[in-house]
Order: structure tokens, then sequence, then C-alpha cells
């Protein structure tokens, strides 16, 4: 027995003051709030799935979302039904552009109905040599609200397999699509979830010599794509806060290299440091609550912790030389940095307080960047000698070269540890673009962006 | 004017110092846009450029305001420390003059990395300066990384003359 629709909750955010700019602002257009979506219904039921073989060959038919009635939406100009299949294309893509399964589109499908979405007419997907179904639903509410459900079932054994509704703001519609595409990814491959999440980065046009590097954010497809800053200061390599609440960044906004906190909902931008040393490579730590940076005095780099709501920071590293950057462990023990104190670049591990700092990079080749799995299993660095992205063990061993372009560099994990994004560089023309791998090395593909881009950073699940 | 003839004698004595140098670069950089004469002449005028602008500086030592370096390096060789001796007699001449070294990296490195390799060559530059005798408040430092290379190709030839710094007027 199918139960019917439940009925869902959805908590929302209180509408945060937006205040003036502050003196040494760059900053062009607010970003949006990450506003929570809750779920009620629980997890999908369990169960074994009919298909075996590999899940890259696992044909999954995903026709258009229906609707119980062709609504008029703020989502879309066409009302709800044509949402429905908007809905339906954004997990088809999310599937389909990650090399994931053999999806089919709902351009290619026939349209279910409404009570279909819930009793599949499993003979109109027996015939299309789909093994999975994604039916799903979308359903404005009085208050302009869409409630949106999502079903995944096994078609040779004429069961679902996993479930879940949503309730989302129009505003936030694609979201839905990614936590269904999350729903059937997990479902099958047992994997966590990625496709809810967001991406900063910094988007550059002009000449090589005068490059303009502005902050940027997207969701994970590139869609809802913003810029942040207007580019009359040089932005580099920004880190969204586990929360999605604030965004550091460093800028040239008083024409020095400085990492900056931009706070999203109150628009408030504060120094990480207030010294008159240049600040680089901001890092946030697994729970929020500390930010590693790098300060150059008298051209020595050091890293340092501080609490995120500002305070006294702890210098972490103390050795002549460049130390920087630094990667949290997930459970916040530990922290994989890179320093050039043997002569080279090299990636190096200590526990968080600073003690036991020991080298783990020992490939012959330079090792810059690392960047912890937030699976905890794996760090991925640059190879600073051949400019690929390679993950290794934490322990340093187990190195796999993943990319294979003139110049790769700044790895970034999805949130689920899977995949790794990172940007190449052109030879001569300096042009950069963003690229994204998973771990097997397969599925390499650019993700589309407005204009050029670098400096890729992934954020967590959306909250 | 005794001043500047001992000073047109150290800019030669630095000029033929310079030309040991062991790997320059295959061409020096493109000349920089003259910053604009606003100011009224003070009479001081080396060539055409004005007392206070950066190209008056440039004039006065040559063009040896740039420094080069080798890959990952931030060592002062005898060519750097050649130029960076005529920047200093320039500096004791004009001693209203203040400078901000701008540290730079060429585009085979990692881009914080990078940061932190600008600014230590800058320092490198800022720390020679004032072991010849001058205020460390009159030399600023900034980094541009690899974010501002001056040669836009990518060789060993453009690379070397990207890795530099470049001692810059203050206005």
């Amino acid at each position: 027995m199918i139960k019917p629709f439940a009925i869902l909750l959805a908590v929302i955010a209180a509408p945060l003051v937006w205040t003036g700019p502050l003196a040494a602002q760059d900053l062009g257009q607010k970003p949006p709030e990450a506003g929570p979506i809750e779920t009620t219904e629980e997890e999908g039921l369990s169960g074994s799935v009919s298909f075996e073989g590999d899940l890259e060959d696992l044909g999954i038919a995903i026709p258009g979302f229906a609707t119980d009635r062709d609504a008029p939406t703020a989502a879309n100009a066409g009302g709800t039904a044509a949402l429905g299949k908007a809905l339906a294309q954004v997990v088809f893509n999310d599937l389909r552009n990650n090399g994931l399964f053999k999806p089919v589109g709902p351009a290619s499908l026939p349209q279910p109905g409404f009570g279909e979405i819930t009793a599949p007419a499993w003979a109109t997907w027996t015939n299309r040599s789909a093994e999975m179904l994604v039916g799903g639903y979308v359903r404005a509410g009085a208050d302009g609200r869409l409630t949106v459900g999502c079903y995944l079932y096994d078609v040779a054994l004429q069961k679902e397999l996993a479930r879940a509704g949503w309730v989302v703001p129009p505003v936030d519609w694609r979201r839905a699509g990614h936590k269904c595409a999350d729903l059937v990814y997990s479902r099958l491959s047992g994997e966590s979830p990625f496709f809810d999440s967001r991406i900063a980065y910094i988007a550059e046009t002009g000449p090589k010599g005068a490059r303009i590097k502005r902050l940027a954010i997207m969701d994970s497809d590139g869609a809802n794509h913003r810029f942040i800053t207007n580019g009359r200061a040089t932005a580099l390599t920004p880190r969204y806060s586990p929360d999605y609440r604030k965004l550091m960044y460093l800028s040239y906004v008083d024409k020095n290299p400085r990492i900056y906190v931009y706070d999203i909902g109150t628009g408030r931008q504060t120094l990480v440091a207030q010294s008159a040393n240049p600040t680089f490579a901001p890092r946030w730590s697994p729970d929020g609550r500390s930010v590693l940076y790098s300060m150059a005095v008298g051209g020595n780099t050091d890293i340092y912790r501080v609490p995120a709501t500002g305070g006294q920071a702890t210098r972490l590293t103390n050795t002549p030389g460049i130390d920087i950057g630094g990667s949290y462990s997930p459970e916040g023990r530990q922290i994989v940095f890179e320093s050039d104190r043997s002569g080279s670049q090299q990636c190096y591990l200590m526990n968080a307080d600073g003690s036991g700092q020991r080298r783990i990079s020992f490939g012959g080749t330079r090792c810059a960047t690392p960047e912890w799995s937030p699976r905890g299993d794996q760090i991925a660095f640059t190879n600073a000698s051949t400019f690929n992205i390679a993950v290794m063990s934490p322990s340093g061993g187990s190195v796999r070269t993943l990319t294979g372009g003139w110049q790769d560099e700044a790895p970034t994990w999805a949130p689920n540890g899977r995949v790794i994004q990172f940007f190449r560089t052109e030879r001569n023309s300096g042009r950069a673009a963003l690229y994204q791998v998973d771990l097997t090395g397969k599925n390499e593909r650019r993700l589309p962006t407005p204009v050029d881009a670098s400096d890729p950073a992934w954020g967590p699940i959306l909250p | 004017m005794n001043r500047r003839i001992v000073t047109a004698a150290l800019l030669a004595g630095t000029a033929m110092l310079s030309a040991c140098k062991k790997e320059p670069p295959a061409s020096l950089p493109p000349d920089p846009t003259p910053t604009a004469t606003s100011s009224t002449s003070s009479g001081a005028d080396t060539g055409a450029a004005v007392l206070g602008t950066q190209a008056h500086f440039e004039n006065a030592v040559n063009g040896q305001n740039v420094i080069y370096f080798d890959t990952d390096k931030f060592d002062i060789d005898s060519a750097d420390a050649a130029a960076l001796q005529t920047q200093a007699a320039y500096l004791q001449q004009y001693t209203q003059i203040a400078i901000t070294v701008e540290g730079h990296a060429d585009e085979r490195g990692t881009r914080e990395y990078n940061l932190a390799l600008g600014e230590r060559r800058a320092n490198s530059a800022k720390n020679y300066l004032i072991g010849l005798g001058l205020a460390e408040n009159r030399i600023a430092t900034v980094s541009h990384g690899k974010e501002r290379p001056v040669a836009l190709g990518s060789s060993e030839a453009t690379w070397a003359q990207n890795r530099r710094a470049v001692s810059v007027v203050v206005n």
C-alpha cells in the first residue's frame, strides 16, 4: 500500500538584515542565503536491487515530473506542468553529466500522469529497457511554495526503492531536483549525496598581463550563477563556510593581499587578521569554528589559526620558509599543509594544535595545495612538478595521478569525497577553466562557466 | 652639482657589474607606461622625466629597478646586488622618495605558494636595500604572485622575465 503524499514542512529562513557596505569593499552583488529545506519523510525503503552489473550501465528512465493541476508558479513561466519537465531535466543532467548510470531524460519519454507517480504503469517502462524509473511530482501550494516528491522504482521487481519529498520556495526549485538526483545516486551507489551543493570560484576576464578576477558562486551544476565582487580589486582563493553563511577570500581591495571574511547575511566584511602583514590561503575547520590563514612576516610565511568569531590567533608553524594552506581531517584532529622547509614544496601533517609536524610526501616531485577528502580516506594535491591533480592516502602512500592537463592545480572535493574539481590553465594564453574528474580518473569534464574560471571551492551539502 | 656626478659614476659602475649576470632574461620587459607628470618641474630632471615619477627613477637607474630570480629562488645574486646598489644610490640622493618593491613569480607554480614566494622576493630586495643604509620605512613590499606577468608567453625565457622584484616610486 502506497502512502498518500505526506504533508511536508519547511523552515523559512528568517530574513537577515542587509546593512550598508563598509569601507574597503568591492562587493557588487549579494549572494543568496542558504535557506534550509526540511524533509519529513523517512529515507526510502530498503531491499535488494534487481540489477547486477556496472552501475554506469544501469538504465534509468526520468520522465517529466507530474503535477496535480497546471498552476502558475514563480519558478516557471509555463506553470507547474512545465516546471515538472524542468525538474526531471535537472535530475537527468546531474546523472548524465557526472557519468553516472545511463539516464534517459524527459524529452524522449512519455509524460506520466499524476496518479502514475505512486502507481507506475510498469509496462510502459519495461518496454523501454529501463532498469530503474524515477517518478516525481510538483505541486504549488497556496503560499506559492512548491512541494516536490521523488520516487525511485526498480522496474523489474516492480518495487519502490526510495522516496523523499521537499517543500521549497520557488527560487529554490532546482534544489529539489538536485535532492532527487542525490536520492537516486545514493540509493543505487551506496555513496553519500553531493549534488545539492554550491561552488565558489574566481571568474576571470581580460588580457593575461592584467586579468580581472571576480569572486563568483554557482550551484554544483553551474546554475544560479552570480558575481559577488565587481572586479575593481583582484579577488582570489575563496572558501565557503561549512554553513554557507560566510565566504572567505583574498582581495587586493586595499592594494595589498589580505584575507576577508564576508558575512552573506549581514553584508559585513572583516579582515581575518588585524595586521599590516599580507595574509593568504583562507581555510575553514570542518565545524566552522576556526579558520586557518597564512601570514607573511618579513617574507617568512607561517600558518595561523584564529576563532571564526575573531580573537587571539595561534601560530601553528614556525620554520624559516613558506608554510601555507592547510586542510583539516574530517573530524578536525589533524591538518595537512604545504611547506618548502625541505627546499621544495612538500606536504606535511600536523595535529590541530600544531604539534607533531611531519612530512608525508616523498614521491620526488613537489606536493602542493593538499586537500583532505570529506570521507577522510584520501588527500588530493597538486603535483607542482608536473602540474597534475593526484590523490594519496593520509600517510602519503598509494599516490594516483588523475589528470593530465598542461597545468592543473587546486583540487577541491565534492561533499561525498568521490569527485574532485580543479582548474586547468592553457599554455601561452593563460586562460583557465574549471574541470571535474572522479576518483577513478574517469568522467573528466569541463564545467560550464560564463567566463574563464579558476580557484574552485566546493562547499558541503546545503543545510 | 658634484653629487650628480658621483651618482653618475656609481650608475656607470653598477652597469658594468650587471653585465656579469649569469642568466639574464632573453629580452627585457617592455617599458612601463610613463607616469603622468602632473607635478611642477623641480629642475632635477633626468631626461624628460620629473623627480618623483617612476620614469625619473627608471631613467636614473638605467632600467635597473627590476631584479630577477631563478625558479623558486629568492636570493640576491651579484647582478641583483648591482641593481639594488644603483637603486640605493638614487634613494640616498633623493631622500624624499619612498618605494614599494613588488614581488612576482612565474606562472609555473601554484597560486598561493607564488603569493608567498613573491612576498619573499620583495623582502629580499628590501632587506638588501636596508643593508645599504636605507630606512626601513621608505620601502614597502607587496606580492602579486603570478597574477601580473610582464612577459606573456609560456617559455623558459618568459618565465625568467616574470620571476622579478620591481621597485616602484610611491606617489
